[in-house]
């Protein structure tokens, strides 16, 4: 190590996203980390008490919960959030689930909406927090290719993604106005591979949902739904199925694939073979340019 | 198709690689250029590009009447830019091969959107500046090149693309070598190199192709696989500016008092001497602390918590410095700065100038002259600058600034002016030698 003199990619974004986390902090009077309970969440989670130690996370984690986020999610974000001591906040657009807001009723786009961004810029606005973390990447979407890693948001909440603020060298620009906000993305410049290989690197602990196992299963065309929560059309029966997530999102909108990788090193190995990006199987995205529509409304 | 999923499976155990380096580049150029098609082509060919992403890319050429896979698309992604078919904003790109990962910040090329490649240009190792072969060297091609330099990227590649339009000629590539060799004199740059390629037919850039046997060079790709990173960073002289003062106050951590950081020069060990800029107090390293546990030394550019022998007071915004270089304090300075803005720079009007952890007001006493960046010429009758327009300037600090020249450390040497009234970043800085 110490005749080392340079540091590998992870190491690199390892103290890139270290580095942006500690300006939130000095910066920000009010920062809160949204935690989604998936690998990328995983990911900035540990970073963040890799910047802070020795000292405790500096802000609370707030996971927006659409009710309809996998069991094994919940109890994996309870025991885990408990064992390191950080603040876990959840919130959740009451008022939609009690009208029963659904994908099949309402349209994914529109649940969404209601489940997921309203419901985070209410509980930003209820908390009044001015900075937010998020564990997007800009490899995942086109559009987040654009994206700032300070992304500065209007009082609506909204991006605009033609009017961003310059962001040069390491140097970001902070300053708001009362109401305004900013989303800030650390994991701005890692890949879906980087991620699998930290947390390999680092030992992280994931929810059990992207190990395969045999779930239960609804064959749909190519696609395998989980039974959780799935609406059933006719002549359709669950089975149970070999299989994994690649990416966490509400049961009703979230795909699994067949999968034999039960260790880390499978499902980096899948990684690495993977002829298909990852986000595929998110319906969210599908649809012409879906991502940049939901962003300028406030999403993240 | 076929040919990329075979590939996957022979590089599978060769892509898994935790050691490897980043290297952050930029491609100036303009699409006419056939930026987007070489950042494709790469992305291509060195299996960056996912099935479906290649999928989603053909359907819309389809639908705009185009057949079969435009490399552009898969790069532009707002839904303007796909339109217009141009590149607006800086857009980010990753791809990896055995031996590193890249980071590109994709950057437009026309002269009205500078300010978004001097946005991509500040944080890259190297710049490929993209010409079109038929063209030769343009004015643009000598802007590129310019900012790339004038950003402190030390390593410049001209690409001279679309060779299959000029019948792969090597008279030709020698001509446009000469012109490159001559500007590369004129803005006194290093290390210039030239590739002949074709990014539709890939000659060049991640394979040799077969139609230009008579070129000896390196590919594109073995060029950015092979180009040192940052060599010179951990050489220079100590520089730590301190995000954070760490005091948890918890039973085991009562006394603790650490500084967060990131090292942004040189190299700290245990019990190296610091001195605290600007207040000149001096202390000794104890600890240099991680979640990993305690090193012994560390270097650029790691983050890491410090802690001294003494109790001293150090804030934010102070700045830990050890070795033979000492830093400038400085209440009046000269800079290069780009004006990032609609609304032009007006002199005399305080500004805040944020520098590494520090924010102080700032006003511009003069403007010294404008550079034309297409000619190099002075202009010193301006009173104004407008957007994208660059120049020297005179900077009046309400507080000393701890900083080095641009050109001896980027870090320390560079910052930003926000308009307090608006909040928009209006401006990139860079610190002139004394």
């Amino acid at each position: 190590m110490s005749s080392r003199k340079k540091l590998t990619h992870l190491e690199a974004l390892e103290s890139e996203a270290i580095h942006i986390m500690r300006e939130v902090v000095a910066e920000f009077r009010n920062p809160v980390m949204l935690y989604s309970i998936g690998k990328d969440s995983s990911v900035m989670l540990h970073l963040a008490r890799k910047a802070f130690y020795p000292g405790p996370l500096p802000f609370p984690l707030l996971h927006v919960d659409t009710g309809y986020k996998f069991k094994e999610m919940i109890e994996f974000r309870d025991t885990f959030t408990k064992k390191i001591g950080a603040r876990l906040l959840v919130h959740r657009n009451e008022k939609a689930i009690a009208k029963g807001a659904h994908p099949n009723k309402l349209g994914v786009g529109r649940c969404c909406g209601a489940l997921k961004t309203n419901a985070l810029l209410e509980a930003l606005e209820t908390h009044e927090f001015d900075a937010a973390f998020g564990g997007a990447r800009r490899d995942e979407e086109r559009s987040r290719a654009k994206e700032r890693i300070y992304s500065f948001r209007d009082e609506f909440g909204q991006w605009d993604p033609r009017n961003q603020r310059p962001e040069l060298w390491n140097l970001y620009n902070s300053r708001i106005h009362e109401g305004e906000s900013v989303r800030v993305f650390p994991l701005s410049n890692w890949t879906e591979m980087d991620i699998w290989e930290y947390i390999q690197q680092e030992n992280i602990e994931i929810t059990p949902l992207y190990f395969a196992k045999e779930r239960p299963m609804v064959k749909r065309g190519t696609q395998l739904i989980p039974a959780e929560g799935a609406t059933l059309l006719e002549g359709e029966e669950p089975e149970m199925v070999m299989s994994r997530f690649r990416t966490l999102g509400c049961s009703p909108c979230t795909g699994a694939v067949h999968s034999d990788a039960t260790t880390l090193n499978d499902i980096v190995k899948e990684a690495v073979l993977a002829t298909r990006s990852e986000r595929e199987t998110r319906i969210i995205d599908h649809g012409a340019s879906s991502m940049e529509d939901k962003k300028k409304e406030g999403y993240f | 198709m076929q040919a990329i999923e075979e590939n996957h499976t022979e590089t599978e155990n060769e892509l898994f690689n935790c050691e490897a380096e980043l290297l952050h580049f930029a491609t100036a150029g303009s699409v006419d250029d056939g930026k987007s098609t070489l950042i494709g082509r790469l992305l291509v060919d060195a299996k960056g590009v996912y099935e479906d992403q290649l999928n989603a890319a053909e359907n819309f050429n389809q639908k705009k009447g185009g057949e079969g896979l435009d490399l552009a698309l898969l790069t532009d992604g707002l839904q303007a830019e796909r339109e217009q078919g141009i590149t607006i904003d800086v857009a980010y790109r990753y791809f990896a091969t055995p031996k590193r990962k890249f980071i590109i910040a994709d950057t437009p090329g026309h002269e009205q959107y500078t300010r978004n490649m001097v946005t991509g240009a500040s944080t890259a190792d190297l710049a490929i500046v993209l010409i079109d072969a038929r063209k030769g060297l343009l004015t643009q091609s000598f802007r590129h090149a310019y900012l790339s330099n004038l950003l402190g990227i030390r390593h410049i590649v001209v690409a001279i693309n679309k060779m299959d339009l000029v019948d792969y000629s090597e008279e030709v590539y020698n001509q446009i070598h000469a012109d490159v060799s001559d500007f590369a004199s004129r803005l006194a740059m290093p290390r210039v190199e030239c590739v002949p390629l074709s990014a539709l037919q890939g000659d060049m850039v991640v394979s040799r192709g077969d139609n230009m046997d008579w070129y000896t060079g390196r590919t594109l790709l073995d060029i950015l696989e092979t180009t040192p990173i940052s060599e010179s960073v951990t050489e220079k002289s100590f520089r730590f500016p301190v995000q954070l003062v760490s005091r948890p106050q918890t039973d085991e951590l009562h006394d603790f008092r650490g500084y967060m950081g990131r090292i942004e020069a040189g190299v700290v060990n245990v019990g190296d001497e610091i001195t605290v800029f600007p207040s000149g107090l001096q202390s000794k390293i104890k600890e240099i602390l991680t979640f990993d546990g305690q090193l012994d030394s560390a270097f650029a550019p790691q983050s890491v918590t410090l802690t001294l022998e003494d109790e001293i007071d150090i804030t934010r915004g102070d700045m830990l410095v050890s070795g033979t270089q000492t830093p400038r304090v400085e209440k009046q300075l000269r800079a290069k700065l780009c004006w990032l803005n609609e609304e032009p720079l007006a002199v005399r009007k305080k500004y805040e100038l944020k520098h590494g952890t520090n924010s102080v007001k700032a006003l511009i006493t003069n403007i010294e002259y404008k550079i034309d960046v297409n000619t190099l010429a002075h202009d010193e009758s301006v009173e104004e600058l407008q957007l994208n327009e660059i120049a020297e300037v005179t900077i009046k600090v309400q507080k000393p600034l701890v900083c080095d020249a641009y050109t001896d450390n980027r870090t320390t040497g560079n910052f930003i002016l926000i308009d307090t009234e608006t909040n928009n970043t209006v401006a990139a800085g860079m610190i002139s030698a004394e």
